[in-house]
């Protein structure tokens, strides 16, 4: 078992149906993978935390018969904690349990120790101690709309957090209720889904009830936003007030992954799928979606992807690193995971035959420190 | 005082520090959820495995009292008895 030490690396961190992968790489081409952590539990959420002068991975973990939990790491998985008494559980009186763990992010620089977390039931979570313990946010729990919001086929929770460099605007989105903004760090909250389409409702312009898939913030533009819906790519320039369409030049407006650039506005990705009624790449050809006008063009990027492909992508397997030029990196649930080093233009198969992709997150590090053990 | 054993599978001895039973004291009859509190009380990520945070036992997790699943009796206010036997048994789940 050998140790590489460098003074800046790459960490990639793919949670699957039945365990973690951990790798680290030099150059975002080769990379030395450790794994399964958690064999035979699934990890849907994964937050890679690289303030405070450490990397912390923490990890949404949940197993079928034990239940969820977060763990996280400060050795790059060679050792892993658990809090005591749990990080996230509903405190008394709320007659809920947590069912999963489905997003984990760590807050700005400005706010180290910070991190959010959301869950299902819908619920969003804060910590202020580096992910170790979460509070329940009061706000969204007791809110009026609760008993209205649906259930998603993958379950009713929260699943994306966005906050501004403020801190005081907070964007949720769930699945089913739409995005919820705050514009008081999270106290108070209310829908804002005006312009997305909910074609499945009777309805179809409701106030909430949309099914969002994934909400993403521009880099550099304060109050722009990105959505992936059930059908439906939208962009928001006003702080969600409204969103209008920006799925035109794509091959299908269905899909789950909305990523957004590390430091430049307009740039954003998706991984269209054809329909909801059918799952699968446009003709079974996998490809990532590149614009870096806000929507209003986009880019097919396949150079490196496998010619035929019918494995869905979900919405968190797909990240971005803070690199120049950014990482761009996705799994699917056939088990493949693909990184590319210059923002999609190419992208090389980095593991194969995994379990079910469901959350990947990268980062740059330094001295990042991984034991090689296992090809994938 | 008589005791109670709770036996653990394997896969979650080391959370209770290697040990493959617990033992609770018991004087006459006790409720299975009083016996898992009284189990796992120095043991907080086991207790989690086993029941949620409302208290509720967790779906795939069975626990035995002489060779009867408790959902089949009176759940986890079934009640036990020293000298009894209590098994804590994972479903066969998952894919």
């Amino acid at each position: 078992m050998g140790c590489m030490a460098t003074p800046e690396s790459y960490v990639l961190a793919i949670g699957t149906k039945k365990g973690l992968w951990l790798a680290t790489s030099q150059d975002r081409k080769q990379w030395s993978f450790t794994g399964p952590h958690f064999l035979m539990s699934e990890i849907p959420s994964i937050g890679i935390d690289t303030r405070d002068g450490r990397t912390r991975i923490m990890v949404g973990v949940r197993s079928e018969h034990w239940g969820p939990t977060v763990a996280h790491s400060d050795d790059l998985g060679a050792t892993w904690t658990e809090p005591e008494q749990g990080a996230i559980k509903f405190p008394d009186g709320t007659d809920a349990a947590v069912e999963r763990i489905w997003q984990i992010y760590p807050d700005a620089d400005s706010r180290p120790g910070v991190v959010w977390a959301g869950a299902e039931p819908i619920s969003v979570w804060k910590s202020t101690d580096g992910g170790e313990h979460f509070e329940l946010n009061r706000g969204l729990w007791d809110h009026p709309h609760r008993s209205e919001w649906g259930a998603g086929y993958g379950g009713a929770a929260a699943h994306s957090i966005v906050v501004n460099t403020s801190g005081d605007n907070v964007h949720v989105a769930m699945s089913t209720g739409g995005v919820y903004r705050s514009l008081d760090g999270g106290s108070s909250w209310e829908p804002r889904n005006k312009g997305i389409s909910a074609y499945f409702m009777p309805d179809p312009n409701p106030e909430f009830g949309q099914c969002v898939h994934k909400i993403a913030a521009d880099a550099a533009v304060e109050g722009r936003l990105y959505a992936q819906n059930h059908h439906g790519v939208y962009r928001s320039d006003d702080n969600a007030e409204n969103w209008e369409s920006i799925a035109e030049g794509l091959p299908a407006d269905f899909g789950f992954v909305m990523l957004t650039h590390p430091r430049r506005a307009g740039t954003a990705w998706v991984i269209p799928l054809k329909a909801d009624g059918e799952r699968i790449p446009p003709e079974g050809k996998l490809a990532v979606h590149r614009t870096d006008d806000a929507g209003g063009t986009w880019k097919r990027l396949d150079a490196g992807l496998p010619q035929s492909e019918y494995n869905a992508v979900l919405r968190d397997a797909a990240a971005v690193d803070s690199a120049e030029p950014a990482g761009v990196y996705f799994g699917t649930r056939g088990g493949s995971v693909y990184a590319s080093a210059d923002e999609g233009e190419s992208f090389d198969e980095v593991a194969s035959h995994l379990p079910d992709v469901l959350c990947v997150r990268a980062a740059v590090v330094a001295d990042a420190k991984v034991a090689a053990t296992v090809s994938v | 005082m008589a005791e109670i054993s709770v036996v653990l599978p394997s896969v979650l001895q080391p959370l209770a520090g290697g040990q493959s039973y617990l033992t609770a004291p018991a004087d006459g009859t006790v409720t299975v959820g009083w016996l898992l509190d009284s189990v796992t009380g120095d043991y907080p990520v086991l207790a989690r495995r086993l029941r949620d945070e409302t208290g509720a036992l967790r779906r795939y997790v069975n626990i035995y009292v002489n060779g009867d699943e408790v959902r089949r009796l009176q759940g986890l206010d079934t009640e036990v008895a020293a000298g009894q036997e209590v098994l804590i048994i994972q479903s066969v789940a998952g894919g």
